[in-house]
């Protein structure tokens, strides 16, 4: 069979184009390597919704961030995630800084970051409470957000899938034989895949997927990103995002809000070489805790619960976003770091158009599925509504995540809309995700897993194959 | 909403012993809301004897010290008890919102005691540096695994830490055909009983490394091994003192923290570093008609000394109702 688009990588961009491409007469596949989707990049960040500021003008990753920060609402309404527009603060702390923070509001301004303005002391003592006394002024724009990232990439693909794309998870990308012009057979761990034009969205292996089809003139480097989870008791820390001014490579540390109600601190800026190197270090935690205690002075180490880094695909300053006219059907999308998550539906649509420059028909389909149901959640609506839940379905009160008051029926649909391991239930529910991390619910959670998806206890992983939790199975033999 | 003279929170050893205090100090009109199946909480999975000495004078298993307590319980029809009962919001003014199958309901006692226990520090909590792949446990849920649900999480392990449950873990796993290979404890000594050293480490010759601690994890899906190094006074590390184990599992068991979160949503003033509620007498809360006992007030070494402190939260709640008519 002949695919019209093959797109490599399921992370928040891959799973942007496919169900941005889904709108149209096209045989589509998405090939992801690991067990779940969005178990890259896409997994381990700020979950930030960026209003476009911190970017040079004229830069790509600058124009795509303020167009996807639009698009993001409207596919929140269409898609039932949760979008917050809790708005940013940059914050400067002497009179060399508020220099440097008008310099910012004028390069937002350029590039179209609606609304913004320098909010003085009083303002942010009345809107910040807990904020740093020694805080003079601060550029504040409204139109940040927070998303739960995975969640966003979870519904894209399950939405894609509804329209017809096929996704392949467990499908590792391993050569590519161009057989002609727009012309291509991928050779993966599950077969061959035939196909017109190929999309290469591989984030931290876009160099080594681009190399495949014989492009070598980039590189990925990795920049690991450490950042701290804070108990939810401490929801109310923040109102906004808070950032110091931006360094040279990074935004800096920031005080961050989460969508599920965790403030969250980080992330570190480190370059090293190892794309797998996911290890967080007692030096992390000090540089955070250190940088983050000057936006908010009151952020207590013990209310930390959990921690993780997170690398990001660093190809040059810019996102690079081309057709390689060296390969004819080849689109590369690589170098996608922050603002990356923010910036993805908007990268989509510059895909689409690419590959309708490149002689791509797009055919509307005459039935588009635009909508998909919000998952419940119980954590995130009030309890009248949860009464009325538990009376239509039993399963609403079975609570098996205590920390994050998660029921077995919000596992079971997780399950039912795609999670096959441990970390994939987590991601979408939040079980396993509080304080105690997992010691209450994890025997229940593997029970309905094992029996959701018909396996043994013993199969149940973590993350996929060689993940498993538990090494034999006593009982049962 | 159901008015009770007395909801109690938990139906463990505390909880229990609570309940069945404060019905023979009078109290007429109990609820008991647990979230478990089952009456005996985390004594369900402690098949291991020691329990009761001192308050039985016998020498029982868990499951064995959690039935003496049941029996009493059942036996009163006084004692309402709730089970898969799960406790969601507590307000100030006690009102309670908990969670069954199938129900959400609401209850308002005149007074409440709380026997909610602990749960134990997790990895996190002591940020041990490292990858985050499976194979890491707390001990405690390592026990349930075995114990409850007859699987073997690993067979080569480290434990991280030596309380209690650690020690005991160490010999389940070693009768269970698996390796300790080490016992990890950054303290000069244990923080676990004696008897659990010489018993769970000594008599099946587990090393354990004092003033040491985990300085690395490895491993991508599964752990791989660990980094262990030696520690000063100060609890910073000694330069060249570092050694590799390998193993596919690390217990964590760092120690308990009273569960609070519930009378903390109330209002009730917590000691931020104990998780404990401030108060001047034991077993009271800064709002008037909480009470707390067994493990949520203070966390004990034995469980004879949970049941001893929830039989005077029991007296002290019925006290409290009666000063009320
Ligand atoms: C610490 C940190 C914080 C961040 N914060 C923010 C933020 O607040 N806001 C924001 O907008 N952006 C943020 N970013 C950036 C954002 O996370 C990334 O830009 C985005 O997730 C990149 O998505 P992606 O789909 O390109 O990459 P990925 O999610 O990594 O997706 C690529 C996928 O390709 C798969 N793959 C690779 N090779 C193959 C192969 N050979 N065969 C098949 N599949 C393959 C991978 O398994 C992976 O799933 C942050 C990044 C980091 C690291």
């Amino acid at each position: 069979m002949l695919y019209d688009v093959v797109i490599i990588g399921g992370g928040i961009v891959g799973t942007s184009i496919a169900r941005e491409l889904s709108r149209y007469n096209l045989r589509i596949a998405l090939l992801e390597k690991e067990t779940e989707l969005a178990f890259g990049v896409s997994k381990s960040n700020s979950g930030i919704i960026h209003p476009g500021t911190q970017n040079p003008p004229g830069s790509l990753k600058g124009c795509l961030c303020v167009q996807g920060n639009t698009l993001m609402r409207k596919l929140s309404k269409e898609l039932g995630f949760d979008f917050k527009e809790v708005g940013e603060l940059i914050v400067a702390f002497t009179e060399e800084e508020i220099a440097r923070l008008r310099q910012l509001k004028k390069e937002a301004e350029a590039l179209g970051v609606p609304r913004t303005r320098i909010v003085d002391g009083r303002w942010l003592k009345a809107h910040e409470p807990n904020l740093s006394g020694k805080a003079l002024v601060a550029l504040y724009a409204p139109t940040a957000g927070i998303v739960s990232p995975y969640r966003v990439a979870y519904d894209l693909a399950e939405n894609a899938g509804r329209n017809g794309v096929e996704i392949r998870t467990h499908t590792r990308v391993e050569g590519i034989a161009p057989a002609g012009l727009f012309q291509f057979e991928v050779a993966t761990s599950s077969g061959i895949f035939k196909t017109r034009y190929l999309i290469n969205s591989a984030g931290l292996h876009a160099d080594d997927v681009a190399r495949m089809a014989g492009i070598d003139d980039f590189t990925v480097r990795p920049r690991k990103g450490e950042e701290f989870l804070l108990d939810k008791k401490r929801h109310y820390l923040t109102n906004h995002v808070i950032f110091p001014l931006p360094t040279k490579i990074s935004k800096g540390v920031l005080v961050i809000k989460t969508s599920d109600g965790n403030p969250m601190i980080g992330p570190t800026a480190e370059d090293i070489s190892d794309k797998e190197d996911l290890s967080t270090s007692d030096a992390g935690l000090a540089k955070v805790l250190t940088e983050a205690r000057k936006l908010v002075p009151s952020i207590d180490e013990n209310d930390i619960i959990a921690y993780f880094a997170g690398l990001r695909p660093v190809a040059g300053d810019d996102f690079i976003i081309r057709h390689e006219d060296k390969v004819p059907g080849l689109v590369t999308v690589a170098g996608i770091q922050s603002p990356g998550l923010t910036s993805a539906p908007a990268i989509a649509l510059m895909v689409a158009g690419i590959l309708k420059k490149k002689g791509l028909a797009l055919k509307k389909k005459l039935l588009f599925h635009k909508k998909r149901k919000h998952a419940i959640h119980l954590f995130e609506i009030p309890l009248s509504r949860t009464k009325k839940l538990i009376k239509k379905d039993a399963g609403y009160g079975e609570i098996v995540c205590r920390c994050e008051m998660v029921s077995a029926k919000e596992v079971r649909d997780a399950i039912c809309h795609g999670a096959k391991t441990m970390d994939g239930i987590k991601f979408r529910t939040r079980a396993q995700a509080g304080r105690c991390h997992g010691s209450f619910c994890t025997t229940r959670i593997m029970k309905i897993l094992a029996e959701e998806t018909k396996k043994q206890v013993t199969e149940v992983t973590k993350r996929g194959r060689g993940s498993e939790l538990v090494k034999e199975d006593r009982a049962n033999g | 909403m159901v008015s009770r003279d007395l909801v109690i929170v938990g139906g463990g050893p505390a909880g229990m012993a609570a309940a069945v205090s404060a019905y023979e100090n009078g109290v007429k009109d109990i609820l008991v809301l647990e979230r478990d199946q089952y009456l005996g909480g985390i004594l369900n999975q402690c098949v291991h004897t020691g329990f009761g000495l001192e308050y039985f004078k016998e020498i029982l298993t868990g499951p064995e010290y959690a039935e003496r307590f049941i029996e009493k319980v059942t036996r009163v029809p006084e004692i309402e008890v709730s089970l898969k009962s799960f406790v969601v919001h507590l307000a100030k003014d006690k009102t309670l919102t908990y969670i069954k199958p199938g129900k959400l309901e609401t209850v308002r006692p005149k007074a409440l005691i709380m026997a909610t226990g602990c749960r134990e520090k997790t990895r996190e909590m002591v940020h041990i540096p490292g990858t985050r792949p499976a194979g890491i446990f707390s001990a405690g849920l390592a026990q349930k695994l075995i114990n409850i649900e007859g699987l073997l999480p690993g067979k080569e392990v480290v434990i991280v830490g030596s309380g209690d449950i650690g020690l005991i873990m160490a010999r389940r796993f070693t009768l269970e055909g698996a390796k300790v290979n080490a016992v990890v404890e950054i303290q000069k000594q244990s923080r676990g009983l004696l008897r659990n050293v010489v018993q769970c480490l000594e008599d099946f010759e587990i090393p354990l490394y004092f003033s040491h601690k985990i300085a690395k994890i490895y491993g991508k899906d599964r752990v791989e091994m660990v980094d262990i190094v030696k520690v000063d006074e100060q609890f910073n590390e000694v330069a060249g003192s570092q050694f590799r184990i390998a193993c596919d599992t690390i217990l964590v068991s760092v120690g308990l923290i009273p569960e609070n979160e519930l009378i903390e949503m109330a209002g009730v003033e917590l000691d931020k570093n104990t998780n404990s509620p401030v108060s001047d007498e034991v077993n009271e809360t800064s709002i008037p008609g909480i009470f707390v006992c067994g493990n949520s007030f203070k966390v004990y070494d034995l469980v004879d000394s949970v049941t001893k402190d929830s039989v005077i939260a029991g007296r002290i709640a019925a006290e409290y109702l009666r000063s009320l008519k």
